[in-house]
């Protein structure tokens, strides 16, 4: 057996992150996207310009602010031990927050552009046809934005697997509770281990190899759909 | 774009009459009409493009919100600025046709058609399926996707999914209009038949006069945001001062009923309300005591003192001035045929000529009638 168990413990951990991850964001991301697709306000360029923030910073600099603002004297901390849940700083759940906020823009921005390639005719002619916006939003407006549902849960799982400056800053290197993939690839390399290295490097590899390659049958194939 | 609005329509006493009045201001654009329209047939908001008629549309619809707005429709109240009530598009009984159908392209014809349908409660369904798809010759394409349809086809699916809601308005912006000429002439008799088979009344858009002569009742001609004209159709034609009239084209639209056909010559003829006399057209045969709506260009008709015998032209009928109008070289004369009117323009030289005056009685030679509603 090429991987250790606590390479296993990693490999497990990668994968709940970044379901956990996946599905929070969808739930977060879609009234995001959709009122960015929206609205006219004024508003509308800073939060996206924010939102898109995660794609030019280095994940360190977003590491940082998250451990400081959740941390015992950061802002967040404070408001988390009031609610005596003590600090999400080396937890799990403090590596979900961050995940969160390092994938926002590979969610919002395939969900915006897919809502705004909607557009409002559909949901006009929902409403000639009696239906709610809560109806059409589900009766319309998801079945037609299906292709970039599918684009954003692939990139945000994906993203999250690869995801490494946030985790080291906010989680740090705790076996089966903080310790990711990536960061377990970056511990055999310290050590010398370069054969377990290449195993999990490589897995990481193909793994992403397919993914990729799935987003972009999907795609075609949604074009000749159309 | 949709407000919630919480409360239901409001009863107010039926005068079985559309009264609106919106006001609607963007940068550069001003609606800012006040009508009264019949609550049955045919009504067509005719202008040019930029005249405001879709902007009007979609205030009768609720998709657009006026800062100004009044609406009843048969006897409910959809919409009162006055007391700050709006009720949102989902709420009224309207169907809508889009100028391009506006299909959902996730579901099939069926699915389409069923969207609407099973949004209202069965109580309310007195449009069913099976006399939409017969009304409109779609029941082959149910299983279809919209992308597999063509133009004509998917216009006229969109035409029975605002059917199948049952509206009490039903409202159609330019329902032709992306259509080529070939697909126009498709679509226009399921209009016709719509117009004839079901009492819903219809707001119809358009900027093409053909359509409207064909379909109209009643005009409301929209001018830069304004009501220049609004009346029934046949008058709206006749009057000297709207674009109708004064153009090098214009016509008169009349009905008649098919009282009869020379199979040897092909003939169809037609009896006029209020007159004695018949109009013949070239026209296969019809049914006896079928309405039909002819229309007659101006130009087409000349007059004379007498009975002209020895003559080519197939239809001489007597009438009587009713108003005489100059343009430059030419007259334009409305002329009482039974209960309905006619108009012809002639030169001002013949016109002295003949001594015409309001009142005289003539007789009117008419070089062609187009049958628009068979």
């Amino acid at each position: 057996m090429p991987l250790s168990k606590n390479d296993l413990d990693a490999i497990l951990l990668t994968l709940e992150l970044a379901s956990l991850t996946t599905v929070l964001l969808l739930i977060i991301g879609t009234p995001l996207a959709w009122w960015l697709a929206r609205t006219d306000s004024w508003l509308k360029r800073p939060v996206g310009a924010v939102v898109a923030l995660p794609l030019v910073l280095p994940p360190t600099v977003i590491g940082f602010y998250l451990l400081v603002s959740m941390g015992p004297n950061g802002f967040f901390g404070q408001l988390t031990q009031s609610l005596g849940l003590g600090t999400f700083t080396f937890t799990f759940t403090g590596l979900v927050i961050g995940s969160i906020f390092y994938s926002l823009p590979f969610v919002v921005q395939p969900l915006q552009n897919a809502f705004e390639a909607i557009g409002r005719a559909p949901l006009e002619a929902a409403a000639t046809l009696r239906a709610s916006p809560w109806d059409s939003f589900f009766s319309v407006v998801l079945p037609l934005a299906r292709p970039g549902f599918i684009t954003a849960a692939i990139l945000s799982f994906a993203h999250t697997i690869g995801e490494f400056g946030v985790v080291l800053m906010i989680g740090g290197n705790i076996p089966g509770k903080t310790q990711v993939v990536s960061v377990q690839i970056y511990n055999h390399v310290e050590a010398m281990e370069y054969a377990q290295a290449h195993w999990l490097a490589g897995g990481m590899l193909a793994f992403s190899f397919i993914v990729l390659l799935t987003l972009y049958s999907g795609r075609s194939h949604k074009m000749r759909a159309l | 774009m949709f407000g919630f609005g919480k409360r239901p329509a409001e009863v107010v006493a039926d005068d079985g009459r559309i009264h609106a009045r919106f006001l609607v201001r963007h940068a550069g654009f001003t609606l800012d009409v006040d009508l009264d329209l019949p609550g049955r047939g045919v009504t067509a908001l005719f202008g040019h493009s930029g005249s405001g008629k879709t902007s009007c549309l979609r205030c009768f619809a609720g998709l657009d919100r006026p800062q100004q707005g009044y609406l009843q429709v048969a006897g409910e109240r959809w919409q009162d600025s006055a007391c700050g009530f709006f009720l949102p598009a989902h709420k009224r009984a309207i169907g809508y046709v889009f100028q391009d159908a506006n299909l959902f392209p996730h579901l099939s014809v069926r699915q389409n058609l069923a969207y609407g349908q099973r949004r209202i409660p069965p109580a309310q369904r007195k449009v069913a399926l099976d006399q939409a798809l017969q009304l409109l010759g779609i029941g082959h394409l149910l299983e279809r996707m919209p992308a597999a349809l063509s133009g004509g086809e998917r216009q006229r699916v969109g035409i029975a999914r605002a059917l199948v809601t049952s509206p009490r308005l039903l409202l159609m912006d330019e329902p032709l209009a992306s259509l080529d000429l070939k697909r126009k002439q498709e679509v226009l008799p399921y209009l016709q038949r719509l117009h004839e088979e079901l009492d819903i009344p219809v707001l119809y858009v358009s900027h093409a006069p053909d359509e409207v002569a064909r379909l109209a009742d009643h005009l409301v001609l929209l001018d830069e945001g304004q009501v220049r004209a609004s009346g029934p159709l046949k008058d709206i034609l006749l009057q000297p001062d709207l674009p109708f009239a004064g153009e090098d084209d214009a016509e008169a639209v009349i009905d008649g009923e098919v009282c009869g056909h020379d199979a040897a010559y092909h003939l169809l003829h037609l009896r006029l309300p209020g007159s004695e006399a018949q109009l013949r057209l070239p026209h296969a045969a019809l049914p006896d005591g079928h309405r039909v709506r002819v229309k007659i260009k101006a130009r087409d008709v000349s007059l004379s003192l007498q009975h002209a015998e020895g003559s080519s032209l197939l239809n001489r009928l007597p009438v009587q001035v009713d108003s005489c109008q100059a343009l430059d070289a030419q007259m334009l004369l409305t002329l009482r045929l039974g209960e309905q009117r006619l108009l012809a323009r002639i030169t001002r030289y013949s016109f002295d000529q003949l001594g015409i005056h309001v009142g005289q009685a003539l007789w009117a030679q008419i070089k062609s009638v187009s049958l628009l509603a068979p």
